[in-house]
């Protein structure tokens, strides 16, 4: 189960899969990506978004104080220990699909890291402030080209739309808040994502307008990553991501 | 001593744009007696822990194996502190330089940029990510040679 972490930890550790395991994902566009621009635009998102797994999962450790550091807690947590929300782990899917996830993550990152620049917590809001500038350029990356597939092509129109039906369902566990977010909030370092929906929702709504496409239809939720309930999809990433230390505890460069 | 471990300093190259130094880059945010800070630019370059190792291994061959490396996260780093030297040694390198004014940074990068071998600005952005995170993919119309453009960041 999740937590053998400290709330503040904890708190710290949600970020910090939420990037790894995205960045994890968009890692496997190398090299397969429709164009030489899009793999390398998708990894260097993907290398940001490692970035920031690399601070939010050091300071994890550094505030459980156990001795784990950012590649401790990457690659030997089973899959019941990690914390970060579904919409990252779901599969690539094609192009569209890809983008969808992306441009709902990346707008809901944008305003998390614009209220966690500013936090009391000077370790939580340097790593958002810093992440933010780059974040910004993902949301803007995404939003091209959900106006693009869906102001384009009948097929590729119909591929975005069924790309953006298949992640909305986990969009609403962004925004929700629970005692490990209460603590944190507590504690100078956590930001009130329920109250970032509004503006969510607005910025999300104007792409889809310009895109011509319509919002999805509300569906019941699907939630539980947070307290480590993942689809299956989850294993098979880890499986591959975290098999060289798994098989060689330790191994450097 | 301080002077002397900044032109240390000076001689250390970014890794992945030799052309300028760590210095120019705006990456070395203090140096001390004691201690150098150091900034990453972008927060997954895969460069950070090469510069640190030169930057250390500098330091140790010039007899200042006692200065210790620190790493800042704040303030993030920002092209804005790119020296003009710095610039100047990019646009040579082939490397068209950032545009001042980070803060509005969406509207820079949207500028037409100079094209750095032969000056015109009838040019184009193909993408806005390119070899390295810092830099953004362009193409001269006048020149049809395509081009690295640092981004405003
Ligand atoms: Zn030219």
């Amino acid at each position: 189960m999740v937590s053998a972490l400290p709330p503040l930890a904890d708190y710290a550790a949600r970020l910090g899969d939420d990037s790894l395991v995205l960045g994890q994902r968009l890692g496997e566009w190398c090299g397969h990506a429709p164009a030489i621009e899009v793999d390398l635009s998708l990894s260097n998102v993907a290398l940001d978004l490692i970035g920031q797994a690399t601070h939010f999962l050091g300071l994890a450790g550094a505030i459980e104080g156990a001795g784990r550091d950012a590649d401790k807690l990457a690659f030997h947590r089973d899959v019941m220990d990690f914390s970060n929300c579904l919409l990252v782990e779901q599969p690539n899917g094609d192009f569209a699909q890809t983008i969808a996830r992306q441009f709902l993550f990346s707008h809901y990152q944008a305003l998390l890291f614009e209220q966690m620049a500013q936090v009391k917590d000077e370790r939580f809001a340097a790593i958002a402030a810093k992440a933010l500038k780059e974040v910004n350029y993902h949301a803007t990356l995404a939003s091209d080209w959900v106006v693009r597939l869906g102001d384009g092509t009948d097929e590729s129109k119909a591929r975005m739309i069924a790309g953006l039906d298949w992640m909305w369902r986990f969009t609403d566990e962004l925004f929700a808040m629970d005692d490990v977010d209460a603590a944190a909030i507590a504690a100078g370092a956590g930001v009130d994502k329920a109250a970032l929906r509004a503006d969510w929702d607005a910025r999300v709504d104007a792409v889809l307008a310009e895109a011509t496409l319509a919002r999805p239809a509300a569906r019941r939720a699907i939630v539980g990553g947070r307290v480590g309930r993942h689809s299956e999809h989850l294993g098979h990433l880890l499986s591959e991501m975290q098999f060289l230390q798994r098989a060689y505890p330790g191994a450097s460069w | 001593m301080t002077k002397e471990i900044r032109r240390i300093l000076e001689s250390v190259p970014d890794p992945e744009i030799p052309a300028v130094s760590v210095v120019d880059l705006g990456i070395v945010r203090e140096v001390s007696a004691d201690r150098v800070v150091i900034t990453p630019t972008y927060t997954g370059c895969p460069a950070t822990h090469t510069i640190e190792q030169s930057i250390r291994a500098a330091l140790d061959a010039h007899g200042f194996a006692d200065v210790a490396i620190e790493t800042a996260l704040a303030p993030p780093w920002s092209t804005d502190w790119i020296s003009d030297a710095g610039r100047e040694k990019l646009r040579a390198y082939g490397i068209a330089p950032p545009p001042k004014g980070a803060g509005a940074s969406a509207l820079k990068n949207a500028q037409a940029a100079e094209c750095p071998r032969c000056g015109s600005m009838h040019t184009e952005e193909v993408s806005r990510f390119g070899s390295t995170p810092c830099k953004a993919l362009w193409r001269c119309k006048a020149c049809a040679e395509p081009f690295d453009r640092f981004k405003c960041h």
